[in-house]
């Protein structure tokens, strides 16, 4: 047996091709994230400089084409929706892994597990086209138009659940049996540790989860684009249409040119950067306490 | 030695791909170039017919840019282009460039089947969409709030709707924004409240296929793909080739074939209608 094999802070010969691989990829995946950032600043430096950046949050309204560049309502609808949509996903995809890994029969588990897997496969388009025929007519019959806020946060959360039921479930599996039997051993409930021990121990993983699917709801463009209704307004209640960043970028990017085009890229290029924001403020948040 | 071999055989891999990336075909010498701008209702088509131009003639690069019909115009009257490209008919001071239709476009405004409102005037129409009347029951259809359907800024659609009907985008009041013609046929056909308006070729052909939508008439004319070739239909505009002068060689060549059979099924692709033969 060669021990050096298992040397891991000195590489040896025989991992140094690997090693220059990897940091090849390493380097060619951080190089793409700022070549797309550098991307999005020179495209939308046009409007930057002939609009100017206080334009963008304080004219009257969002119409590119006659000189209005006011995106803050589509900034509000993407925030409005992916919250609405966290808030009802982040508590049942917890309970539903906490179901799978704990309540549920072993056989029942496995096929929920199963079917959980199959709604996150599911392309979101095949979601926006049953939320345009299906739920936003329903919505419609409770409340005109139908599709509204209230249809996008919908699919979003419907979308969203499976990231967060999966990976909740994947760091519960991860938490070691000692410290389940060290629960047992001190008779807690099933609920006690569960709350106590379990859900303490797996925070950083089931934080991760969320991050991912709040990523997911606010870069989703299609299904979005289907329900919300896309009028650019602040919606005054659920049942009001809106629109995402997103799907503004969808709908107008291949017909627009000069100024309107590079307002395009300045609204990529904040959607960018309220995404590094939340990436930042969880690297804070977990910075926090860890039991695992 | 498996994983060795494994390795280089991927290190192989890895460089024939970039090598193939960064280098580009050799450009052949008696390439010549067709440069169109103009309208971008007119672009895609005109790229999609080029492409197929292009294989038919291997020495011929057709390049499309848009930038609007006056443009388009503007371009080929200065030179600049060997081909315009104008979603309308030549102004009166444009009158001594030629210019050659190779399809027209159509809208009609859609109502659900459902829906018992049988024609709007011109008038009614206006008020729908700037939000004076916001119920059927004013125009003859049932008690039930309306909801409007428009289109989303820059689309060539809205902006023949709004210049027909003679009203700013900023002066209309919708209640839903929808992206490409699918998209508002399927809101309309889920809706049974909402009016809209999408490109005539595709209305008609998901009306007569099941989908729950009717397409009214406007200023009497029945809206049919029929009406927009014969010219009754008035919410209607011509595509149109430009040149500066009486087109030959190659130009000759592209405009002939753009108008011609071979790229019927190009033109109902993008929802067009095509030349009446």
């Amino acid at each position: 047996m060669n021990w050096s094999k298992l040397n891991t802070l000195f590489p040896s010969r025989a991992d140094q091709p690997l090693l220059w691989l990897l940091r090849l990829c390493a380097l060619t995946a951080a190089t793409v994230v700022l070549l797309i950032l550098t991307f999005l600043v020179i495209e939308s430096r046009p409007a930057l400089r002939d609009v100017g950046i206080a334009r963008f949050f304080g004219d009257r309204s969002w119409h590119p084409t006659e000189g209005e560049y006011n995106f803050m309502p589509m900034l509000s609808g993407t925030v409005y929706c992916s919250l609405g949509a966290l808030l009802l996903a982040v508590p049942s995809g917890i309970a539903a892994a906490l179901f799978s890994r704990w309540y549920a029969p072993a056989s029942v588990a496995g096929l929920f597990r199963r079917l959980i897997e199959l709604l996150a496969g599911i392309p979101s388009v095949v979601y926006g086209l049953w939320g345009l025929t299906t739920l936003a007519p329903l919505i419609g019959r409770l409340h005109a138009p139908g599709t509204s806020l209230l249809a996008g946060i919908l699919i979003l959360a419907l979308m969203i659940l499976p990231t967060i039921a999966l990976t909740a479930d994947a760091a519960l599996a991860a938490v070691p049996q000692a410290y389940l039997r060290g629960a047992a051993a001190l008779g807690l409930s099933r609920w006690g540790m569960i709350s106590g021990v379990a859900l303490p121990a797996t925070r950083s993983g089931i934080a991760t989860g969320i991050l991912l699917a709040a990523a997911r709801a606010m870069g989703e463009t299609m299904a979005v684009l289907m329900v919300c209704g896309n009028v650019v307004q602040y919606p005054d209640s659920l049942f009001d249409p809106v629109r995402t960043l997103t799907a503004n970028i969808a709908l107008e990017m291949a017909y627009a040119m000069g100024d309107h085009r590079a307002a395009l890229f300045v609204s990529g290029l904040a959607l960018m950067l309220l995404m590094l924001a939340m990436v930042g403020a969880a690297g804070l948040l977990s910075r926090g306490r860890r039991y695992a | 030695m498996t994983k060795k071999l494994i390795f280089i055989v991927f290190l192989l891999l890895a460089a024939w791909l970039s090598w193939t990336l960064w280098s580009t075909p050799p450009a052949s010498s008696t390439t010549r170039k067709l440069v169109l701008t103009g309208s971008s209702t007119v672009a895609p088509l005109a790229a999609e017919i080029g492409r197929r131009f292009e294989t038919l003639h291997p020495d011929v690069r057709v390049d499309v840019q848009t930038g609007g019909s006056s443009r388009g115009v503007n371009d080929a009257r200065a030179g600049l282009a060997d081909i315009g490209m104008a979603s309308r008919a030549l102004k009166t001071s444009e009158e001594d460039l030629y210019s050659f239709t190779i399809a027209l476009d159509g809208i009609s405004i859609i109502v659900n089947r459902s829906n018992p409102a049988a024609a709007l005037s011109r008038q009614q129409i206006i008020e729908i969409y700037t939000g004076a009347i916001t119920n059927w029951r004013e125009v003859g259809g049932r008690d039930a709030p309306i909801t409007v359907v428009n289109k989303a800024e820059g689309h060539s659609t809205l902006e023949l709707f709004l210049h027909h009907f003679g009203l700013q985008n900023r002066a209309v009041k919708p209640q839903v924004i929808i992206g490409d013609n699918q998209q508002g046929i399927k809101t309309v056909a889920g809706n049974p409240n909402a009016i809209g308006y999408v490109s005539i070729g595709s209305a008609e052909y998901e009306a007569g296929h099941g989908t729950p939508i009717k397409l009214l008439p406007l200023e009497g004319v029945q809206a049919s793909v029929e009406n927009v070739r014969n010219g009754s239909f008035p919410l209607a505009r011509p595509l149109n080739l430009v040149t500066q002068s009486e087109p030959a060689g190659i130009v000759r060549d592209f405009i002939e074939f753009a108008r011609s059979e071979q790229v019927r099924e190009l033109v109902e692709a993008q929802y067009f209608v095509p030349l009446a033969r």
